[in-house]
């Protein structure tokens, strides 16, 4: 059975008509929309949905990739850790080929280390239950998208008594980096394109400080041609009127107060905890640590291992894509000295980074 | 990373589930929902189930959208 309506939210006819009703409903300078969202940033480029709106809407891909944000620092713990005897790492694909200071888990595999790709958190669980003799320490990298998804895991691995299980966390919260984006003049952010997926668990309401306190129009917009289309019209229409408030397109998926079950677990496994992010830096608050009452399965305490700061790759400009404040090509490695197949920086490593979507598909007009 | 696509949950016991996906089948924790059954549509994210997919607010929406495009600018 086909997936519901997914065609229709792909339809052209209809496409055509949003663009021609966004190009009417606003004649300011460009208005600058920052998506938060590594699979919008993705589904634009591939949509080749920025070349129509320009003139009208500049729509800047900003702290949206897991991978993008994650520093140097927890990539190096994480290859120090793998190359440590009976450890097996266990983690999604997109981290293996992201580069510390001192190489890529990709590297370590390749010089010996057990590095395994798993496709779930819970897969991870079971690994450490098939092979006991092992620490299985699976990397938790991601939104709350995937927060609730490792939390499981770790509950579930307490369940069912999976000793040899533990999570290295570098779990983060979006809406604290978007007030940070949204404060720092710097940027000139006029409305945000809110993430889907992360909406489904936090809920739209989540954005209404945002909104209020900033007077940023934000939408919360599914990743469908249509979806992002209408998000964009339903942002320009606000602008026009001068309001500033919370609008859900995605109402198929978040609802307004979110998934609360999600969220119970999220504050049962975790507490919140200041985050460095790569390009942004120490957020406060923004990161989320495994909390006390389930230390037996924090890897940093169970294994004795830190995350240490580090300065940011020479030349890499991948901070100041982050925040919109240049393009991809703006980067002088851009293209050059940075590709997918040889990436200095995490936006180009990651598909979902802004970087490796501008090579591919080109177009940032 | 962020990835989630739409499954529908074809079994189930207890939390957990065996979803199709574009007729790939895999399975599936829905302890992270409040309820679900057999048939539902749902967003699976890392191996679970992060919500359910709504098609009467999909088909709500896509009206919704169908206005804003068919929409005489000068309102």
């Amino acid at each position: 059975m086909p997936i519901p309506h997914v065609d229709a939210y792909r339809a052209a006819a209809p496409a055509a008509a949003l663009i021609a009703r966004i190009r009417e409903a606003w004649s300011g300078p460009p208005v600058r929309i920052m998506e938060v969202c590594g699979t919008h940033t993705m589904a634009i480029a591939r949509h080749g949905l920025r070349a129509p709106l320009a003139g009208a809407v500049k729509l800047i891909s900003g702290p949206g990739c897991p991978v993008c944000v994650t520093p140097d620092g927890y990539i190096d713990a994480a290859v120090a850790l793998a190359s440590r005897a009976k450890i097996t790492l266990a983690t999604f694909g997109d981290m293996v080929r992201v580069p510390g200071s001192r190489g890529s888990l990709e590297q370590a595999r390749a010089a010996g280390a057990d590095v395994r790709i798993v496709y779930s958190p819970l897969d991870a669980v079971d690994l450490a239950a098939a092979e006991p003799d092992r620490e299985v320490v699976f990397l938790g990298v991601g939104f709350e998208t995937t927060a609730p998804t490792v939390a499981g895991a770790i509950v579930t691995a307490r369940q069912r008594n999976t000793r040899n299980f533990s999570v290295l966390s570098s779990l983060r919260t979006i809406p604290g980096a978007m007030a940070l984006l949204a404060a720092d003049p710097a940027v000139r952010i006029d409305a945000f394109l809110c993430p889907a997926n992360v909406s489904a668990i936090i809920g739209a309401d989540a954005y209404r400080p945002l909104a209020e306190r900033y007077l940023l129009p934000c939408v919360v917009g599914g990743f469908e041609p249509l979806d992002i289309l209408s998000s964009v019209l339903m942002i320009l229409r606000q602008k026009s009127r001068g309001e500033a408030r919370v609008e859900n397109e995605y109402a198929r998926v978040a609802t307004p107060g979110g998934n609360r079950r999600a969220q119970a677990l999220l504050a049962e496994v975790f507490e919140p905890c200041d985050a460095d992010w790569r390009g942004l830096g120490v957020l406060p608050a923004s990161g989320l640590r495994i909390a006390g009452g389930y230390a037996d399965f924090d890897a940093g305490r169970k294994l004795g291992i830190a995350v240490a700061a580090t300065p940011v790759r020479s030349g890499c400009r991948c901070g100041d894509v982050l925040k919109g404040m240049i393009d991809p090509p703006g980067c002088p490695l851009f293209g050059a000295a940075c590709t997918p197949a040889t990436p200095v920086g995490p936006c180009m490593v990651s598909t979902e980074g802004a970087c490796a979507a501008a090579f591919k598909y080109g177009s940032l007009a | 990373m962020c990835l989630a696509i739409p499954a529908q949950i074809l079994t189930l016991e207890e939390t957990r589930a065996v979803v199709s996906i574009g007729g790939v089948t895999r399975e599936a924790s829905v302890m992270l929902l409040d309820s679900a059954a057999v048939g539902d549509w749902v967003l699976l994210h890392a191996g679970f189930a992060i919500e359910k997919l709504d098609p009467d607010e999909a088909e709500k929406t896509l009206a919704l959208i169908r206005e804003m495009a068919d929409a005489d600018p000068a309102r």
